[in-house]
């Protein structure tokens, strides 16, 4: 009977206002497209562009492996390095942003650089840097040093405000000062997390190396780009290649890591 | 004997107009195993944290050996919280530390913070840990990590660990309100012959009325943020504990 006195249902009734949004996006996407000079025939030119560009690829060349053995070992000395000191700079910074451990004077300087790091895109940064110490690897080192402070500070600092504070009000009682406090309350508690972040950011070191060196940061990216200058396509299939092959192993090579502290733990 | 801890008109108020602890005066000795009974919610965890400061208290005065402990911070606070060790209800261990590593927490006041990052203890420290260990028989635990020892065993790892500071009063929150009855009374006995043994006041907080009474040198019951009973074990009559706990069917 009650059912008798509900109006037609219709469950999933939109509001007046999706539906318009939907409509506006629709107009302003065709809208873009016109703007843009995308046309068929443009279209069709281009495919046969890329079947030439794809064509002249083939086969990789792997004889200048010398340059891109450079290229790389300066890549793989870029995310090494940008992860090392990018890591070790964020451990204070970490600890001064918790919210759990400082008070408020210390932590909201320490988030606006956490977040000012994360604002802007690797690549972006790192022609900041070539503008101020000049082109090569310093650059690179710099503006990837940058992102990963973004990016373990933030997660590091997170993990510090999930501890227990029980653990750390019984260090406190035991009258230990600030710094021994963190050894022994703090770090064992987000040792586990910590060395998880530091595998994921040498992963992602590794991939953002290769391309800070197109704006020439130094490094394979820009070992990259000459060869596309020179319109030398066969030499960039097999840097591609190489590129692929490594950013597999560093995969690889993390979950190895990951695997060996999660077993212990 | 003299007096090695004095409150004095003690207070405090986590929000201000809602007094938790109205006015509290208690003396104690250099010896002996005074418990704090009361039911939850009235002052006595507040009372035992305000001792040795984590937590601040309102007015009143709390000398320790002829030192005003109220109203200091920084160095001599830590200097203070140094000489007093203590218990808590959920053990409070590093769990992720060892055993060992755990009881040299203990001694994390008087090392320097870069020794401490490079964990060099002066050796002293690590025999008498040794020793501690022997005396809670827990002697060949001492590589395991905290998280995989059963609640009495962390406990007594969390006593050996306050031992650890050699304090001069030793506070137990509520030290035995997570363990069954058995290792609660074990508990009890290592607090008790561990403060004779030492020659150190003991100050231990609980719910348990016969408990209390069996290990107790001197109950002191405490209701709505006072003091109500103050005195030897045997004193303690069920009145005491109608107007202490409140109503009278529990007691049947």
């Amino acid at each position: 009977m009650s059912s008798a006195s509900i109006p037609a249902a219709r469950p999933f009734e939109s509001s007046l206002g999706a539906k318009l949004l939907a409509l506006f996006i629709l107009a302003y996407a065709c809208y873009a497209l016109g703007q843009l000079d995308f046309s068929w025939p443009r279209f069709v030119k281009g495919i046969d562009n890329g079947a030439r560009f794809l064509d002249r690829m083939f086969p990789p060349s792997f004889k200048n492996w010398d340059q891109l053995l450079t290229g790389f070992i300066e890549s793989m000395q870029i995310a090494v390095l940008a992860t090392f000191f990018g890591v070790l700079i964020s451990l204070p910074i970490a600890i001064l942003g918790a919210r759990n451990l400082m008070p408020s004077w210390a932590t909201w300087p320490a988030r606006l650089i956490v977040t000012l790091c994360r604002a802007f895109n690797p690549v972006i940064v790192a022609i900041i840097f070539i503008k101020a110490v000049g082109f090569g690897a310093l650059a690179g080192v710099l503006a990837l040093v940058m992102g990963s402070i973004g990016f373990v500070g933030k997660l590091f600092m997170e993990a510090i405000e999930e501890i227990s504070m029980k653990q750390i009000e019984a260090i406190r009682a035991t009258g230990a000062p600030f710094a021994s406090v963190v050894a022994f309350g703090v770090l064992p508690q987000v040792m586990g997390r910590l060395v998880g972040f530091c595998t994921y950011q040498l992963d992602a070191n590794l991939r953002n190396s290769t391309m800070v060196g197109i704006v020439g940061a130094g490094g394979i990216g820009g070992t990259l780009f000459a060869a596309f200058q020179r319109f030398e396509y066969d030499f960039v299939l097999a840097i591609l290649i190489t590129i692929i092959a490594v950013v597999l192993l560093g995969e690889l090579l993390a979950n190895y890591v990951k695997r060996i502290f999660n077993g212990e733990s | 004997m003299s007096v090695v801890l004095s409150i004095q008109g003690l207070t405090k108020a986590y929000k201000p107009g809602v007094p938790v602890l109205k006015g509290i005066d208690l003396d104690f000795d250099e010896r002996g195993l005074t418990a704090i009974i009361g039911s939850s919610g009235t002052g006595k965890s507040t009372l035992v944290r305000i001792i040795n400061r984590l937590v601040d208290p309102g007015d009143g005065t709390i000398v320790f050996k002829g030192e005003d402990l109220s109203r200091i911070h920084g160095r001599q606070l830590r200097e203070l919280r140094r000489r007093i060790g203590m218990v808590f209800q959920e053990y409070n261990l590093v769990e992720r530390l060892s055993v060992m590593e755990n009881l040299l927490c203990g001694r994390l006041g008087y090392l320097s913070p870069l020794k401490a990052w490079l964990r060099r203890f002066p050796q002293e420290d690590i025999e008498h840990a040794y020793q501690l260990l022997d005396v809670i028989g827990l002697s060949n635990f001492a590589n395991q990590r905290a998280d995989s020892l059963s609640g009495g065993q962390r406990q007594r790892v969390g006593i050996a660990r306050a031992l650890m500071q050699r304090p001069e009063l030793l506070l137990a929150d509520e030290p035995t309100s997570s363990l069954d009855p058995k290792t609660s009374v074990e508990i009890m006995e290592l607090l008790k012959s561990q403060g004779e043994d030492n020659k150190i006041p003991v100050l231990v907080n609980m719910h348990d009325v016969e408990l209390a009474k069996r290990f107790a040198d001197r109950i002191v019951g405490m209701t709505g943020g006072r003091v109500v009973f103050d005195g030897l074990p045997s004193r303690l009559t069920d009145d005491h504990l109608k107007l202490i706990y409140g109503g009278e069917g529990w007691l049947q």
